[in-house]
This record gives C-alpha cells, structure tokens and sequence, in this order.
C-alpha cells in the first residue's frame, strides 16, 4: 500500500504538469484545450527522435548517469523537447485559435478545434513511429532500491520526483517573482483590466501558451522514462488530466498541482482492488464527483 | 488649454448608438463631471475615449493628436488612465501587485511614484501584501485608483467611484479625487452622485438619452433650478 502510495505520487506529479499547463491557458483563454495530452505524447516522442536519432548521430556517448536510464542523451534531448512543444502550442495557437478568438467563436467551436488538433498531432505520430509501444531504453534492467516499509523504487522515479519538483518551483518563482509572471496572473485575473493597464495580453498569451506546452512535453517525456511511449499515452492523460484541474479548480496552478496528486495516488492505489485497466475509470469517476458536488473545485474561489 | 475634447461622438455597440454627437471638453488641471440619468450614456462615453468602444462618428483628441480608434493598450501610453466602474482590480494580486500592473509598461524605476500613491492611500501601505479580493468595496476603489495613477497620467477617467459605497467612503473618495486633481490631474468623472460629483467639479456636462443637454461651470449647473429638479432630486 505504502509503495503503491508512492508510485501514486510518482504519477500523480506527471499528471500535475499536465494539468498545470492546462490549467494556465484555461485562466487565461478561458478554453478547455483538449490537444493538451497530446502535447504531452508530442514531446516523448521528440525526446525520442533526439535520443535515438540526432543525439546518436552526431555522437554524444550512450552511456548512463548512475543507476538511471539515461544520460546525457536525454539530458540533452529533455529541454530541447520542451521547447519545441512550446513552440508547437504557440504556433497552434497563432494558426488557429487565434483565429477563432478574434471572431469570438463559441466553446463547443473551440472545444472541437482543439480535438481537431489533437487528431492532427496524435496522427503525425502514428504515421512516423507506428502503433507500438516504444521504450527510450528497451531491454534494459532497471534495479529498484530497496526503503523502509518495503517499498521498492526505482533511481528514475526518485529523478521523476525531483525534476517535477524543480519545474513547479521555477513556474512558482517566475509567477510571483518576475514581471512577466505577476502579468499572466493580472490577465487572467481581468483581461479587460490588463489590456486597460497597457499589458500587451497578446504577448502574454504566447507565453502561457510555450510554458503549457513546455511542461505538457518535461510530463510526456517522464512518463516515457518511467513506463514506455505510445501514440495513446497523452490522449489517454486526457481524463486524469481534466480531472487534476477541475478538481484543483479550474485557472488555480497550485489547485492543479494538488489536483494531480490526488488522482495519481488514487489511481494507484486503486490497482490494489481493481484491474489496473480501470486507472482511467477512476480518475473519471473522480471527476464527475467533483461536477456533481463541488464542481468550483477545491479551492474554488472563482465561479 | 483644452488637452481632451470629443467632437461629435456617435458610439454604441452593434447595430445600437448609445451617444449622439456628443461633445466635451477638459481643460488641463480641471475636474469635469459628466452627470444624467441611468442610460444616459456616461459610461460609454468614457469607454470611447478611452478606445474600448470604437466611435461610429466623430473624433477624439488629446493635446492635439487624433486619438480616435487607438485601442486602450496604445492610449494608456499616451497619459491617460481610466478606472472602470466594476472589476476594476486583480482581485488575486496583492495591492502592491496591483500597483505595479498600473506601471506595467514603466520600464524605469517607478519606487517614487509607488510612494507617492501610497501616500495619498496610506491604508494600502500598511496592507501592501494583502490580496485585494479580501478588501472591503473601499479599500478597492483605492487601489483601482491607485493604479491607475501609477502612469502618473495627465487624464484619469472615473466610472462611479463612488457606486456602491457607504455615505461616509463615499465623501472620503471625493476628498482624494481633489487631491489627486490638486496634484495637477485632469480628470473626467462620471457620477449618479450628482450633487457631489458637481460640487468638486470646475466644469460639469449633462447628458440624456446619449446626448448633450446642458453644460456649464459645476457651481452655475447646481445653481440650476431644471438641473436640481430633474437630476439632483429636488
């Protein structure tokens, strides 16, 4: 149970950036983007491309940090994938919903465009890596060590915690710290009174729009060091993913942060009674709970 | 010298004119009131002006320049500042954040100006870390206008500051209205509070139906017997 609590965390923080992303262009946008899980599978599958492909070509060593499964490969690969999933959710957004913004289209418009979208990527992938489950390492061994109480953990999901842990808390500094950050915040507060104060929200439309995508592909690609890669992952973080958010309260970052714990962990440790196929079922029951009885969330301040 | 006029104002939103030629003038340092009855288009005049609404006809200048058409974004860096009537905070900011979104588009040191606002508003100063959602409707007008004033804008256009609160806020509001305007401010207000909206203004307009009826120094309009009667209560 203990160990399944922390695999649940170790989930639970990849679910977290998902959500964090999403949450941030829902404040912002006001739109529910639902090719973000797909941005997550977009950004394992670039870390794979430069892993096993540009990396290797031009020669970096394959060798491995410690007890890790990977090196300087992924090391490499890692940032360079969250900023090419950020540049990929900006020009999406420049292509198309901006577009839409500007004739003012309706929710169900932008709900499905976005699934449009989310087609689009996902078959991209299809048609460039195929349908089966890929691994960053396949074949490797990968010891767990040994904790208190019995629980078995892998180095890669210790580094998993860690990594997710430094994102959030330089998200958390740029947002009340930096200037740009302390804007995001006043826009998605009160567009109207932004763009009154002279803060160009356009500019601050594509930043939330890189640092959502950025964090979409840093989840995508520890999901794929943790477990594997497949064009279904992101998609299938679809659910998990709205219901981190709805349940942190929709446009609240550290609501989504909490949020994605908790339906980690309750997905984990569900497997304890249930078939790990029905992970999903219980983060979409999760969610229609949150709908029926406090569908403002959590820390639901806003309506 | 006049350094904001409208001339012949025609806006509204689609398909419906709100204001009908309506014209206005401020003078450099002074408080002008725009006063009329629900609906009469006081609002949407303040939000023509300052490029929220695009105007169907006419024009507006400020010291000079056509300024018809800019969005707010481009108007605020030319020195003029507007407070909505209603969400005219960051509610989830703190007061001092909400300050320095006011001078967002400052890129010098702007810690004197901070002071300066503080000090016309001394009760922010001791809450600067508080989030504004938890202040009372007060508190928020002054960091609505505290803001706004960050620009240190030649022009500040008022919605109703006073809507919405207790008698007692309301004359402590109006007081700091005349001492941001003794700091040289020009400012347009636009009020239900009439009488008091004109008695602290050099110049006063009033509107009906989205156009001009009458306008004329604040002391002559509360002097009026047809004003008192129609828009100041008797």
């Amino acid at each position: 149970m203990a160990e399944l609590f922390i695999y649940g965390i170790v989930l639970g923080s990849i679910i977290s950036l998902g959500a964090i992303g999403l949450t941030l262009v829902y404040g912002i946008i006001r739109f529910a983007n639902f090719a973000h899980g797909d941005f997550l599978t977009a950004g394992a599958y670039i870390a794979l491309f430069m892993v096993t492909g540009v990396l290797s070509w031009i020669g970096i060593p394959d060798s491995n940090f410690g007890s890790l499964s990977f090196g300087w490969r992924m090391a490499i690969a890692f940032p360079f994938s969250m900023l090419a999933v950020g540049c990929v959710a900006i020009v999406l957004d420049r292509v198309l919903y901006r577009k839409l913004r500007r004739k003012a289209s309706g929710a169900v418009i932008f709900a499905m465009s976005s699934l449009g979208a989310a087609f689009i990527i996902r078959m991209i992938i299809f048609i460039l890596w195929g349908a089966d489950s890929l691994f960053y390492r396949p074949g490797i061994l990968r010891p767990a060590l040994e904790l208190p109480l019995g629980i078995k953990i892998r180095p890669d999901q210790i580094l998993i915690l860690l990594l997710v842990v430094f994102l959030i808390t330089l998200l958390h500094f740029f947002l009340q710290n930096t200037k740009m950050g302390k804007a995001m915040r006043a826009t998605a507060d009160n567009m109207e009174l932004a763009l009154i104060s002279g803060i160009d929200t356009e500019r601050i439309i594509i930043w939330t729009w890189g640092i959502g995508g950025a964090l979409a592909a840093a989840g995508g690609i520890l999901y794929g060091i943790d477990v594997q890669l497949h064009p279904h992952m992101g998609w299938n973080f679809l659910i998990p993913l709205f219901a981190a958010t709805i349940l942190g309260s929709i446009g609240n970052m550290y609501g989504a942060l909490i949020g994605g714990l908790t339906i980690g962990v309750a997905q984990q440790v569900s497997t304890a009674f249930l078939l790990p196929t029905y992970k999903p079922a219980v983060a979409f029951i999760i969610m229609i709970l949150i709908l029926l009885i406090r569908p403002q969330g959590i820390f639901g301040g806003r309506s | 010298m006049i350094i904001l006029k409208t001339e012949d104002i025609t806006a509204g939103y689609t398909e419906i004119d709100i204001l009908h030629d309506v014209h206005i003038r401020v003078r450099s340092g002074e408080i002008v009131s725009v006063i009329g009855p629900n609906g009469a288009g006081k609002s949407t005049l303040l939000k023509t002006i300052f490029g929220i609404l695009k105007p169907r006809n006419g024009n507006v200048t400020f010291r000079h320049e056509d300024i018809t058409g800019l969005k707010p974004d481009r108007i605020v860096r030319k020195g003029i500042s507007y407070v909505p009537q209603v969400d005219n905070v960051f509610p989830s900011l703190t007061i001092q954040e909400n300050l320095e979104m006011g001078a967002f588009i400052r890129n010098d040191d702007y810690s004197q100006r901070l002071d300066e606002v503080y000090d016309l508003f001394p009760v922010l100063r001791e809450r600067k870390k508080q989030k504004v959602g938890q202040l009372s409707g007060g508190q928020r007008q002054m960091v609505a206008m505290g803001r706004a004033l960050m620009l240190d804008p030649q022009v500040l256009l008022l919605d109703e500051p006073s809507a919405g609160l207790a008698p007692v806020l309301v004359s402590m509001i109006f007081e700091k209205i005349k001492e941001i305007n003794a700091t040289g401010v020009a400012m347009i207000i636009v009020e239900q509070n009439a009488r008091g909206a004109l008695k602290m203004a050099h110049h006063g307009y009033v509107l009906a139906m989205g156009r001009n009826v009458l306008d004329d120094k604040g002391e002559a309009l509360l002097a009026n017997e047809e004003v008192a009667r129609l828009y100041l209560g008797g």
